[in-house]
């Protein structure tokens, strides 16, 4: 704060907690959110359903027993490449064997890496 | 929770807080969080205009632009909205709800009674005089708590004190030194039982200090107990109210003893605990005798707890006289503060220590919560002034407390509950105050004590404006008050 100094314990809990609110306010307006907890304050109240093109869900595929995405059958990063294998989501990954080979290049753990999965202008 | 924030179209208005200053600077105690922050040119540009009534940001804006950058005065705007200084005038004021604490609350310290007997008869005492709760004369209570019931009382602590490393055992009566042999085995025991659960206790006691002899000193001071002499003052305030049963005064006898303490035990502080009447209201005095004549390290005075009618009973003017004397031994102690000297006025110490941590108390004291009093007879009270009363007990040292009577006490005596404290910007420290004293002057130990409320916005003024000076011209000095 540049204005107001804290002088005593308390205020600097409080100096503390302004500063994390901040930081809450703008990493849900700007980050991408992933399906595993701690869920975006505006889904609070319930479970997080992706938006998307399928309302469909079905156990294992989308969300384990849990409603999270830690026991799934395969991961969901894995769950992106079947989309177009067997076409059960209309959703359109880079054509890796002629165009793109080198699309997922960097992606040597689809966990941690998968921002560096980057988007294919034909 | 984010603070409601205000837009261009909602104007401002001043929320809780209670403004103090020191040596030139302003500061801001905010109500009821408890946090204190210094202000400078723009903020308290924007509190001044804000006094006068609500206004919008940009009308703020629009009048102090020529004193200060545009980007000066949004910046403040926004940092005294964060702190809840300021904030929509439409905004409900947030209420403290009604909540229990944590389950698994360490208690952290207990107090034994180890005996109901007292060997003198001083005039206002809580325990004895006209205002009792308990009858120890006639009751059934047994007159002196056994080793076993001590033991258990130990067994009591070690369990309730939970996760906490260190709890605090203190040791009270009657007069506590009646029972000198329990005293040398629960400690012993204590220890003992201490050492073998990983924890550690720390021993007190408050005693008259008629039966100090030199074999009980040394055991003090061998055995590191903290001691609290209850004394009065100098020798004809002291024997005006302090009195042995045939009437005669105390000070002759005491006053050697403590001398002797005062040399050989030097591994704890030795404090006196002074009661101020109608009777003894001369502070001045009472404060120099203790410690430049008799060597107290340190000495808390506190009013007498009595209904009104009581001949010793003080007065409002009285209260008022009690007060001013109180101000000025505050005014010394900040001036030794200032040169890290020290100065034994406790009652500013402890005060500064609720203030430099930003206490919010939801209770007016710990009692029946981290602190208990234990009956001569084993029976749990919510302190050692309620103890062996039936209608404040929570429980047993065997049976344990009685979630069920403690959880209904807590909501009972929460802040929530006490509307007449709703308004007052003290409320945080203070929150109605003392149980035992509600329940002398009102009936009811859930009453906030409106009839000290004057007293204690005054104090905590004058502990705010001490603690500020503190803050600007000896910061380090605050350090020793970091939990």
């Amino acid at each position: 704060m540049k204005h107001l100094k804290g002088i005593n314990q308390k205020a600097a809990r409080i100096e503390a907690y302004v500063q994390y609110e901040a930081a809450q306010a703008r990493a849900t307006e700007l980050d991408v959110v992933a399906l595993e907890t701690p869920k975006p304050p505006h889904e609070e109240d319930g479970p997080h359903f992706p938006l998307g093109c399928s309302l469909v869900f079905f156990p294992g595929w989308e969300a384990d027993q849990q409603g999270g995405t830690a026991g799934l059958c395969q991961p969901v990063e894995r769950d992106l490449f079947d989309c177009h294998l067997s076409c059960f989501w209309p959703a359109h990954v880079p054509d890796q064997l002629n165009h793109s080979p080198d699309w997922t290049g960097n992606c040597a753990s689809a966990q941690k890496d998968w921002r560096k999965l980057d988007l294919i202008f034909p | 929770m984010n603070p409601p924030v205000a837009t261009a179209s909602q104007p401002l208005a001043l929320r809780e807080f209670h403004a103090f200053e020191a040596h030139g600077a302003r500061f801001l105690y905010m109500v009821p969080s408890a946090g204190i922050f210094r202000m400078d040119g723009p903020s308290v540009a924007i509190l001044d205009a804000l006094q006068l009534g609500p206004r919008g940001a940009e009308s703020l804006i629009e009048e102090l632009s020529s004193d200060y950058p545009l980007e000066q005065i949004v910046e403040t705007i926004e940092e005294l909205t964060e702190i809840r200084a300021i904030g929509d005038v439409n905004a409900p004021k947030q209420q403290v709800p009604n909540d229990l604490p944590p389950e698994g609350f360490p208690l952290t310290t207990m107090v034994l009674n180890v005996t109901n007997k007292c060997n003198l008869a001083c005039t206002y005492c809580y325990e004895y005089g006209e205002d009792k709760i308990v009858d120890t004369k006639y009751g059934d209570a047994p007159k002196f708590m056994s080793e076993q019931t001590a033991e258990e009382s130990v067994e009591f602590l070690l369990a309730e004190s939970r996760g906490q490393e260190v709890a605090h055992l203190t040791f009270f009566g009657g007069e506590t030194l009646l029972n000198f042999p329990v005293l040398q085995q629960t400690v012993a025991y204590a220890r003992r039982r201490a050492a073998e659960e990983g924890k550690r206790i720390e021993f007190s006691l408050t005693t008259n200090a008629t039966l100090l002899r030199p074999e009980i000193i040394e055991w003090l001071a061998d055995n590191q107990i903290g001691v609290t002499i209850s004394i009065d003052g100098p020798k004809e305030v002291q024997d005006g109210l302090r009195v042995f049963h045939n009437g005669k005064g105390t000070y002759d006898v005491v006053q050697p003893k403590i001398k002797e303490l005062l040399r050989v035990h030097r591994t704890r502080p030795i404090g006196a605990r002074v009661t101020l009447t109608q009777k003894n209201m001369d502070v001045l005095e009472i404060f120099r005798h203790l410690t430049e004549d008799m060597g107290f390290w340190e000495v808390g005075l506190a009013p007498v707890t009595t209904q009104d009618q009581r001949d010793y009973a003080i007065t409002p003017e009285g209260k008022d006289s009690m007060l001013s004397q109180f101000e000025v031994l505050a005014q010394e102690w900040l001036q030794c503060a200032l040169r890290d000297e020290h100065h034994g006025f406790s009652n500013v110490k402890d005060t500064l220590e609720e203030i430099h941590k930003g206490v919010s108390k939801a209770y007016g004291c710990g009692a029946g919560l981290g602190l208990m009093g234990v009956a001569t007879d084993g029976d749990v009270a919510l302190c050692h002034r309620f103890a062996g009363s039936p209608e404040h007990k929570i429980g047993s040292v065997t049976e344990g407390i009685d979630r069920d009577v403690q959880n209904k006490f807590l909501e009972d005596h929460h802040i929530a509950s006490k509307t007449d404290c709703h308004t007052c910007w003290a409320r945080p420290i203070c929150s109605g105050g003392c149980y035992h004293e509600a329940h002398v002057q009102y009936g009811e130990s859930s009453h906030a004590n409106l009839h000290y409320c004057t007293w204690v916005r005054s104090w905590t003024h004058t502990c705010l404006e001490i603690y500020g000076a503190l803050a600007e011209k000896n910061p380090k000095f605050l350090e020793r008050f970091d939990a």
